[in-house]
């Protein structure tokens, strides 16, 4: 008996012991500074969640390696806990949870995806934990007063604004005809709102108005009103699958338009699975590694492209890069409130205004970043058949011309 | 010309689904299982073409390559699992196959990434009536290759000694059983037949369409439908329904809007079954 009750003690002391010993590690402890986040390691969103891990890992070791973080004459080393949400939201806000209140970390990394973020945002902002996300766009994110959320991407709404007036432009400054196929979930039809907006400012028409189901597989039949209703503009928005689908079929209907704009282009890799059907399409993206953005750490977009690389084995995402841009922005939060103290944290995030190799960070106060245009590149091959993105708008960055119109299917 | 499109448009991607409308309602008929993972055995077999795609084999070889496979996946997952289930009633039967769909679905998560991939076959595109109407050669391609598959299957039940095994297993298990039909290995086979099937629509949907992982779902509602509309055990009448939902569906697309596509084609199906049901009592009043 004796020596069971002697097992149990031990036991429960080992137990407490370690119970605080985790508390304690995970929040500011030494010289350490430990972030939390939860990415989509497995499910359906887990390649751009290995992207947004690798960007941030990336970040971190570049931070820590040039000198760390400098707070109260200290110098601390950012680290961070991933756990894996699974794609799954319900697990998102779990994982928040458990990051707050049983590892005690005391600032956050945003998920992947707007869905993921619209998951957490509560639970951070319910314990006043403020999260640097990179990956969550959604209007909707940035409209309900949450205090402690800050993204360093620009809202989904102005994604494809600049394919409706740079279309206006090339019209001599008259209003076009829109065809758009938008995904019904939070993002496209946020992108949507945003073509809305744009078409109203420049006096366009929206003449085909298609929701696509989120099983979209098939959008034949908008094709075929695009090839009878002959608009200027075609715009789809359906992530990856919507990007695929897309391409796939306008180029088996031989559909002509003179620009077609998209986003997610990056992740489906249209140019690899798609090759030369690819060519001319527009994509809306945070990030292209050509734009001439400068920091201290990475450079800019050219070094961070190749860094990466060597690093990882594939050149970066703009997932990857606004990522890393994160933690960029914590660090500078830090030194300028000098101080963990949650609240002060917070203030200097939202006092931040700086440029990093992916762009001008400067926050609205909902949270989104509104110094940071989108950039459109166009899929442009060669007569050998290799495709590239460049470049084309905002002029500002251009490294190529736009081609406009886009040539006809019989000419090509 | 525009409903002369989407007329075709529809019948195309009809035949498509009518054949895995086929493997299903031949398993349900036969062991009385509803298949909740036929959507992703569908999407197995359009991995199997894409990764002969990969390897550089035209991704058209899946439709002789993907079946084969597809075949001892169907037969090993009934000495697995579907054996333990098949006797029992149909919510356990859905239960098990649920389980299964799940599996399947994180396996390929694993397995192949998360990204939407496709196999591009570099057919070309058929123009009819002075170009007005567009048809990409795959799709035609994958109706033809669903026609073709189909007509074998029905000529291979009506003529071999398994089909008619598996006919007579259909009509009454046990008094096929005393009449020394191994119904085991009839049910094996039969769920191996409608993996097979799967795998050849699989190909062919990497080739039309998309895949990934998730994408399954759609694939088991679909044919669920066609089967419920054509009534079980009515082989022609889930080619004739595939083909009707497959129109139906691209003229709501083009008259109301994509947004109710799929709401318009669940519609239908209501109707379908209240109609059938008042059909069923006016029956019932004349017997009287």
């Amino acid at each position: 008996m004796k020596i069971r009750n002697f097992i149990i003690t031990f036991v429960s002391a080992i137990a407490l012991l370690l119970s605080t010993a985790t508390i304690s590690f995970a929040k500011v402890v030494g010289d350490k500074i430990v972030l939390g986040a939860a990415v989509s390691l497995t499910g359906k969103y887990s390649s751009n969640g290995v992207h947004t891990q690798n960007g941030y890992n990336m970040a971190v070791d570049r931070i820590n390696s040039m000198g760390g973080i400098k707070v109260g004459g200290k110098t601390y080393k950012f680290e961070i806990i991933y756990y894996d949400d699974e794609s799954n939201p319900k697990r998102a806000a779990q994982l928040a949870e458990r990051l707050i209140s049983q590892d005690g970390v005391e600032f956050m990394l945003g998920p992947y995806s707007s869905g993921l973020t619209k998951a957490m945002a509560p639970v951070t902002e319910k314990y006043g934990v403020p999260m640097v996300e990179a990956n969550g766009a959604s209007r909707s994110l940035f409209t309900k007063g949450y205090k402690y959320l800050f993204a360093v991407l620009a809202p989904a709404n102005l994604y494809l604004d600049v394919a409706i007036r740079t279309a206006v432009e090339l019209n001599g400054g008259k209003g076009v005809k829109i065809a758009q196929a938008f995904e019904q979930d939070a993002f496209s039809q946020d992108v949507r709102l945003g073509i809305l907006d744009a078409a109203k400012d420049t006096g366009s028409e929206i003449i085909i108005d298609d929701k696509l189901p989120k099983e979209l597989n098939d959008m034949a039949a908008t094709l075929v009103k695009v090839k009878q209703m002959k608009p200027d503009v075609l715009v789809v928005s359906g992530h990856t699958k919507g990007a695929l689908t897309a391409i796939r079929q306008i180029s088996e209907m031989k559909v002509d338009v003179p620009m077609l704009a998209m986003t997610h282009c990056d992740a489906a890799k249209l140019s690899k699975q798609h090759g030369k059907n690819a060519q001319y399409a527009l994509c809306a993206s945070q990030w292209h590694k050509t734009l001439t953005y400068k920091d201290k750490w990475f450079k800019d977009g050219m070094t961070y492209d190749a860094d990466f690389n060597k690093m990882f084995g594939y050149a970066p995402p703009y997932q990857a890069a606004e990522s890393s841009a994160a933690l960029l922005v914590f660090k500078d939060a830090f030194e300028r409130a000098n101080s963990f103290d949650q609240k002060k944290v917070r203030d200097a995030l939202a006092a931040t205004d700086m440029q990093t190799f992916y762009g001008n960070i400067k926050f609205a106060p909902g949270g989104q970043n509104v110094s940071k245009p989108m950039v459109l590149f166009q899929v442009i091959c060669d007569s050998s058949g290799k495709c590239e993105n460049k470049v084309v708008a905002p002029l500002k960055w251009a490294s190529a011309k736009l081609i406009h119109p886009v040539p006809k299917w019989s000419e090509r | 010309m525009i409903s002369v499109q989407a007329c075709l448009d529809g019948i195309l991607l009809g035949i498509l689904f009518a054949l895995i409308a086929y493997g299903m309602a031949l398993q349900w008929g036969v062991m009385n299982i509803i298949n909740i993972a036929q959507g992703d055995l569908v999407i197995l077999g359009g991995y199997i073409a894409y990764f002969m795609y990969l390897y550089g084999i035209h991704p058209a070889w899946g439709v002789i390559v993907s079946p084969i496979i597809m075949y001892f996946v169907g037969v090993g997952l009934y000495k697995l699992v579907i054996n333990k289930v098949v006797d029992r009633d149909l919510f356990i039967s859905i239960l098990a196959t649920f389980g299964i769909s799940i599996l399947f679905m994180q396996l390929m998560n694993f397995a192949f990434g998360a990204d939407v991939v496709l196999a591009n076959s570099g057919y070309g595109t058929t123009f009819l009536f002075d170009s007005n109407v567009v048809l990409p050669n795959s799709k035609i391609f994958s109706a033809f290759v669903s026609i073709i598959f189909a007509i074998c299957l029905v000529i291979y039940m009506k003529t071999s000694k398994l089909g008619r095994a598996i006919r007579a297993t259909a009509q009454n298990a046990r008094a096929a059983k005393i009449l020394g039909v191994d119904t085991e290995k009839v049910y094996a086979a039969t769920f191996g037949i409608n993996a097979a099937l799967c795998g050849v629509a699989g190909a062919l949907i990497s080739i039309t369409f998309t895949i990934h992982p998730y994408m399954g779902l759609p694939y088991t509602i679909r044919s669920f439908m066609i089967v419920i509309v054509a009534g079980l055990g009515n082989l022609p009448g889930v080619a004739i329904s595939g083909m009707g939902l497959g129109v139906f569906e691209e003229f709501a697309d083009y008259i109301l809007g994509t947004e109710f596509r799929i709401g318009s084609v669940f519609l239908l199906l209501v109707l379908i079954l209240v109609y059938r049901r008042f059909k069923l009592s006016k029956k019932r009043e004349y017997l009287k």
